[in-house]
């Protein structure tokens, strides 16, 4: 098992905790994106926990606030905050809401929990970095469902426009929304030429192969002069068979038992 | 006040290079002399004021401070949950700037009329509210806006309004300025009432009644010590402005006598929470609703019967 593995494997095994213990939402969507942000923190952005301010850190938006467990989980991972910050995730008194927020959280770059916002940010702090000549790149990680936000096509042509190709949106494309399949709800296709339509590079992986996760993310950007989309097809609920492709798994918590299947349904699969 | 906002920003400007003026298409005949020496600091998002906000706020996480432009109701109401979220809660260092308070853009129509805007901005977390009363209060205001690290939201008129404060003032965010003094009652307002309740104490004066005028540029964090000295001092509170009379200045004041000791006779002048069904210029729908001389200075003479039986 690669180092990203393991990472990706023990955000699993932490935002099942997290969500059982919180009796909380949203553990299907932190599943299908762990292979991602074990990526992403595991080794692609450069950043530091003991100095989350740096001036010169890449910038990572979560901008799917839903799936903050797994975000909590890297970066406590990574040291930003204390691991034990996770354990009253969501409860009565904790410092971790149930979507992503900054304040009080050190690592946050950007509070979010309404679909649409995180894009537009982004553009924000890669058109200062161009302008200031800075070398930071910007990422922020979407949901499928939150490209139905008008919102976002509005940051997507102007990250294009302005050729901000120190920005990469990378969509958590798990194929499955709040009432059901994206494609019966507002399907999205064709969605890597409406990206390219947009003046987008886009590249296609499989975002639960790490290797093809690293190779795109070591690519950035895909093209010189444009935003790098990076569509990564996933699945929700992944690594815990019972909850993959459910849509029950947006909204429901694992119970003891429940638990219990999953951290060893994540230990049989080893080579995810 | 738009002449003398752009004027101050490019003053501004001048001196902080953190300053960034963002628009959304908007601010034709007034953004040039910005762009011109300041290209690099401009930007120009287009006809989408979601974005522009979130831009706004990922500029102003990298350190700018940014003027956030539009017109109407455009840079609030069309994008205020991303005011919310990304400006406010993040206590972002972004100012949004509109032209054409109230009903300046009279007969455009009931989409220009920007009548809400104060009572719905008041209400967001870490947002200051800010409508000055004249070009001096415009300069005034922008410099001090810069100056202050957080959301603020600004509320201008149009072009050429008359400057009203002929002296040199005392600008202080949060603070009530001192237009007239009087004992029989105050007449505080906000934005470009400012010139109309100062004539409107001067006909009541005619009368005998002593008018003590404040403006009051900043509606939030209210003045709360310049209110409840007047409700001490003069027996009748009265309160103007261009916006309806539901949660903006009228309803800021009304909270605070509201929860004092203090008993004084209070009424709001201001527009009321219907859209305007007639079409007519800025001074035609100011009059169709009272917000005239003659409509100002009728209220407060119906209200002084009371007061003086």
């Amino acid at each position: 098992m690669s180092l990203y593995q393991a990472f990706a494997k023990k955000l699993r095994q932490t935002v099942l905790q997290m969500t059982h213990r919180a009796k909380s939402s949203h553990v299907g969507t932190s599943l299908s994106m762990a292979d991602l942000l074990a990526v992403l923190y595991g080794g692609i952005l450069c950043v530091r926990p003991e100095e989350p301010d740096w001036p010169d850190r890449d910038r990572f938006i979560l901008s799917k606030g839903h799936g903050c467990a797994g975000l909590y989980a890297a970066l406590a991972e990574r040291g930003f905050f204390p691991r034990s910050w996770l354990e009253d995730f969501y409860q009565n008194g904790a410092r971790l809401a149930g979507h992503v927020t900054h304040h009080g959280v050190p690592g946050v770059e950007a509070s979010t929990g309404s679909l649409g916002h995180g894009l537009s940010i982004a553009c924000g702090m890669a058109l200062a970095g161009k302008r200031d000549r800075q070398n930071y790149r910007v990422f922020t990680l979407m949901s499928d469902g939150e490209c139905d936000e008008g919102s976002v096509w509005e940051a997507a042509m102007f990250a294009a426009h302005h050729r901000l190709d120190n920005l990469i949106a990378i969509v958590d494309y798990n194929k499955i929304q709040s009432l059901g399949a994206v494609k019966q709800i507002l399907d999205l296709e064709p969605f890597d030429k409406k990206w390219e339509a947009f003046g987008w590079t886009v590249k296609q992986i499989d975002g639960h192969a790490i290797a093809q996760i690293e190779g795109a993310l070591k690519e950035i950007p895909f093209r010189k002069g444009t935003p790098s989309c990076l569509i990564a097809h996933t699945v929700k609920g992944k690594g815990v068979p019972f909850m993959e492709n459910e849509l029950l798994w947006h909204y429901r918590a694992p119970n003891g038992e429940e638990l219990k299947r999953a951290i060893e349904c994540l230990s049989r699969e080893e080579g995810v | 006040m738009r002449t003398a906002f752009f004027r101050t920003l490019v003053e501004l400007a001048d001196q902080d290079e953190r300053i960034y003026l963002v628009v959304a298409d908007l601010g034709f005949g007034s953004v040039e002399p910005f762009i011109e020496k300041y290209p690099g600091r401009f930007l120009n998002v287009g006809v989408a004021e979601q974005n522009m906000i979130g831009i706004a706020v990922g500029l102003a996480l990298s350190g700018k401070i940014v003027f956030a432009y539009a017109i109407s109701n455009f840079p609030t109401l069309r994008c205020l949950e991303q005011i919310r979220n990304d400006v406010c809660y993040h206590r972002a260092n972004v100012k949004i700037v509109t032209s054409g308070g109230g009903l300046s853009y009279g007969a455009l129509g009931m989409t220009h009329h920007v009548t809400e805007d104060l009572a719905v901005m008041r209400a967001l977390p870490n947002m200051m509210v800010v409508a000055p009363g004249d070009p001096v209060e415009t300069a005034h205001a922008t410099r001090a806006m810069a100056a202050h690290p957080g959301p603020a939201y600004f509320r201008l008129g149009r072009a050429g309004e008359p400057v009203i404060h002929k002296q040199p003032i005392e600008f202080k965010l949060g603070k009530a300025i001192l237009a007239r003094p009087g004992q029989d009652l105050t007449l505080i307002s906000t934005g470009g009432l400012l010139g109309l309740a100062l004539e409107a104490a001067e006909a009541l004066e005619s009368d005998g009644v002593q008018t003590r005028v404040l403006s009051m540029p900043t509606v939030k964090p209210l003045d709360h010590e310049a209110v409840l000295a007047a409700a001490r001092e003069t027996p009748v509170i009265v309160t103007l402005e261009e916006h309806s009379i539901l949660g903006g200045l009228g309803g800021a004041v009304a909270e605070v006598l509201a929860e004092s000791e203090e008993k004084v006779l209070f009424k709001r002048l201001g527009l009321p929470s219907a859209f305007a069904d007639q079409v007519g210029d800025q001074q035609y729908l100011r009059a169709a609703y009272g917000l005239s001389r003659e409509g100002v200075v009728e209220s407060i003479k119906s209200l002084l019967i009371g007061v003086r039986k």
